[in-house]
């Protein structure tokens, strides 16, 4: 079977622990996080997390639901199943010789990307846009050198009225 | 009232009925043992090794279907619970280690005797905790609580720092009566449309199965079971956790399944078109090679635990929820559809299930000249009457007493199935025995298993436990000797035990009764004898074949038709 991609939101419980419990049920039972997000949100007890694994849709259904059993784990929803948006955001810290910056002036505007920082060798880069975006975005800048880069992995909210929700059927 | 930490710990075991804590002392939980010490409800019992606490709570869980209790300080404390904690956690069983940490200002600063015990018990654990607050002291109590013992059961750690449980610092005390998380939600109730799916499913089968393990036992569901199988007259097979979820003496019942398990259940299993799974989580030593698995059968399965189904095998229908409350519905869908019935389909495949009985799975080639092991385990039953708390270690005396004890009742069959844990057996009696002091105790081990957890002989003393103790003595790691035999052509690399003890003198030494039996013509009256000793521990220390094999036996990778059979029914034909 072969792997495919999934975005998975989680609402947790702000507590300690929470994330490692997260974390070592994915080592634990042989999943790999591709990339994984954490902030607080609006209510201050709760933390959301985007993560994104690859993995066979079997494995999948068995992921959800050890997931759902943490005891930390309010609610949690795998958006590949809907209608859902996604954004990522990149940081790029790039060694810009002078014949080049006419080309990446050029390259951020047509990505809609924007410059944040200068200095006579480097050009510090912001983008956000979905991770294919990115990615295109890295592709063109061909001989440009690629000094840092950082990326808050992707990030994904339900199309519509649809949300995940603390007190909702959810859990269970 | 105002109450310190330690005191706010010992009240909330009271407001949730505790009756034993099982623990060690050390540092870090002075003041809490300092609190113990004033009260005159909660009994504790001191054990010699910590992990020694763990498996007395978790076997008194498994005897009576309460959580069971530990008290230990900080550091090596804990640590020395892992093992403990790991063999609760893989059989489900309720139970609350309260662990003592260093003090919050020196938490993370490699103080001494600090262990980042919720970082190392986390995966071996239910939930844990680490209070950092007095004020929630009582809030975790009541959370670890019910945690611990709804939904699957499971153990909980709660870790506290030592300053938390200072005499001087005193707050008011409230104990939740109720209290909601809103994170941990495990009742469901199913979908009648499912059950009445199930009871039509169940109905039309021609040759259906029934396959139940610990979750019958750990879900009280003993009783709906019974109505289900008394009203069907279908087959029954349980795994080595289920044992006693349903009368082995029933005709009903075929034995356990699995590795170990006997002709007729795992030819069922892969004859059937109909498979009800009840409490049971597909474990590789049940369904040996799954594309294998029940390849004619419907599958339905009855679950607490959503993440259960469709781990293992995938399943066609499943129902989740309490065993019980679903079987009970069941019950009486079932009541309604019971015309559909083909009892002359029902009829062949008793018949052909019958002439699989034929084969005799669990003769042995008799003995007069040495003891053989099986022979023991039928004497215990009998001399027992049936209806003793087994406890055991791991290895090959455990699947003799699971294939030659017929257990009848539930909790009487206490062992470490899920992690295999050699040391469980003799602290597990303790708690068993704790639990129903008025009752038969018997700890079944090997000279192996039997050594890892010695030191409990002295607790035994201690608390006068009459613990009987059946040392299935053949002076190897049997098991470990049997893979050898059979997959390294003979090469017996350390699983011979050198230096093996003089097991009455040990037990003699610690203050209790040793008796060692190694004539066959001995058996019958001395075991009786050790077995009719009131009042004291009795260290029957009996010298067996040390040849013998675990039969039948499929290998891993195998199907369940591909048994490997004793030589002593290997020629017998099949009828
Ligand atoms: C703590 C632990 N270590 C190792 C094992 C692997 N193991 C399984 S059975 C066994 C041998 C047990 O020997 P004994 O207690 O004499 O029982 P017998 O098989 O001879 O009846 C061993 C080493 C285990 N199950 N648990
Ligand atoms: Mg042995």
């Amino acid at each position: 079977m072969k792997d495919k991609r999934y975005i998975i939101s989680l609402l947790v419980e702000n507590e300690f622990g929470s994330l490692s419990r997260i974390a070592g049920l994915f080592s634990a039972r042989g999943y790999n996080i591709h990339s994984l997000n954490v902030a607080p949100t609006n209510d201050e007890s709760i933390s959301r997390m985007t993560l994104v694994t690859f993995c066979s849709d079997q494995k999948i259904n068995q992921l959800m639901k050890q997931l759902d059993k943490l005891v930390d784990v309010v609610n949690v929803k795998d958006l590949t199943q809907e209608t859902h948006l996604e954004r990522e955001m990149l940081l790029l810290k790039l060694r810009c010789k002078k014949n080049q910056r006419e080309e990446l002036k050029r390259l951020t505007d047509i990505f809609r990307a924007r410059i944040i920082d200068v200095t006579d060798t480097t050009y510090t880069i912001e983008m956000t846009g979905v991770t294919d975006k990115l990615l295109a975005f890295l592709t063109s800048l061909g001989e440009i050198n690629i000094i840092e880069m950082v990326r808050s992995g992707s990030l994904g909210i339900s199309r519509g009225v649809e949300s995940l929700e603390v007190n909702k059927r959810g859990k269970k | 009232m105002k109450l310190s930490g330690s005191e706010i710990i010992i009240e909330c075991l009271k407001k949730e009925k505790v009756k034993y804590i099982f623990g060690y002392p050390g540092g870090a939980v002075l003041h809490i043992y300092d609190a113990l010490f004033k009260d005159k409800e909660i009994k504790h019992v001191l054990v010699r090794h910590e992990q020694g606490a763990t498996h007395a709570a978790d076997g008194y869980a498994r005897a009576c279907n309460k959580p069971g209790i530990v008290l230990v300080t900080s550091g090596p404390g804990i640590t020395n619970c892992v093992t403990g904690l790991a063999t609760a956690h893989m059989d489900s069983i309720p139970m609350i280690v309260i662990s003592g940490q260093v003090s919050r200002q020196y938490v993370g600063s490699d103080a001494f005797q600090e262990a980042d015990a919720t970082g190392i018990t986390r995966p071996i654990t239910k939930h844990n905790f680490l209070i950092d607050d007095i004020n929630s002291i009582a809030e975790t109590f009541k959370k670890a609580f019910i945690i611990a013992t709804s939904g699957r059961p499971g153990p909980v750690l709660i870790d506290i720092p030592k300053d938390l449980t200072d005499p001087n610092v005193k707050i008011p005390f409230n104990y939740p009566k109720k209290i909601n998380i809103r994170s941990y939600k495990p009742q469901k109730k199913e979908n009648d449309i499912k059950i009445q799916q199930a009871a039509e499913l169940i109905c039309n089968a021609k040759k259906p199965m029934i396959y139940t393990g610990g979750g019958i036992i750990l879900g009280k569901a003993d009783k709906q079971l019974h109505q289900l199988v008394k009203k069907l007259k279908y087959p029954i097979t349980s795994t080595l956790m289920g044992l006693g979820g349903f009368p082995s003496s029933n005709q009903e019942f075929l034995g356990m399944l699995g590795m170990h398990g006997t002709y007729e259940a795992n030819m069922a299993m892969h004859e059937c078109d109909v498979l009800l799974a009840i409490g049971a989580r597909f474990d590789d030593r049940v369904t040996g090679d799954t594309s294998k698995f029940c390849p004619k059968a419907k599958i339905i399965h009855i679950d607490i635990d959503p993440s259960s189904i469709s781990k293992i095998i995938q399943v066609d229908l499943s129902l989740i929820g309490e065993t019980a409350s679903i079987l009970k519905k069941l019950n009486s869908y079932i009541t309604r559809h019971i015309k559909k019935i083909d009892y002359s389909s029902i009829d062949k495949w008793w018949n052909k299930i019958n002439k699989w009985k034929k084969k005799k799975c669990l003769a042995y080639t008799k003995s007069n000249k040495i003891i053989k092991p099986q022979l023991v385990i039928e004497k215990l039953y009998e001399f027992t009457q049936g209806d003793a708390y087994v406890t055991s270690d791991v290895g090959q005396h455990q699947m003799w007493v699971a294939q030659y004890y017929k257990f009848d009742k539930p909790n009487r069959w206490i062992n470490s199935g899920g992690l295999g844990t050699m040391g469980f057996g003799l602290p597990a009696a303790m708690g068993a025995q704790l639990a129903f002091p008025k009752s038969n105790v018997v700890c079944v081990t090997g000279e192996a298993s039997i050594l890892m957890c010695i030191q409990e002989l002295s607790t035994c003393l201690q608390y006068r436990l009459p613990i009987k103790i059946v040392n299935l003595n053949n002076r190897y790691m049997g098991m470990v000797r049997q893979w050898q035999e059979f997959f390294y052509e003979g090469r017996y690399a350390m699983s011979y035990v050198d230096a093996i003890p003089d097991f009455s003198k040990l037990a003699e030494s610690f203050g209790h009764v040793g008796v060692r039996i190694d004539k066959p013509e001995q058996l019958d009256t001395m075991l009786k004898d050790a077995l009719n000793i009131k009042n004291k521990l009795v260290f029957i220390d009996v010298i067996t074949d040390q040849t013998e094999n675990v039969y039948p036996m499929i290998q891993s990778g195998k199907g369940h038709h591909e048994m490997h059979l004793s030589p002593t029914n290997e020629d017998t034909e099949l009828a």
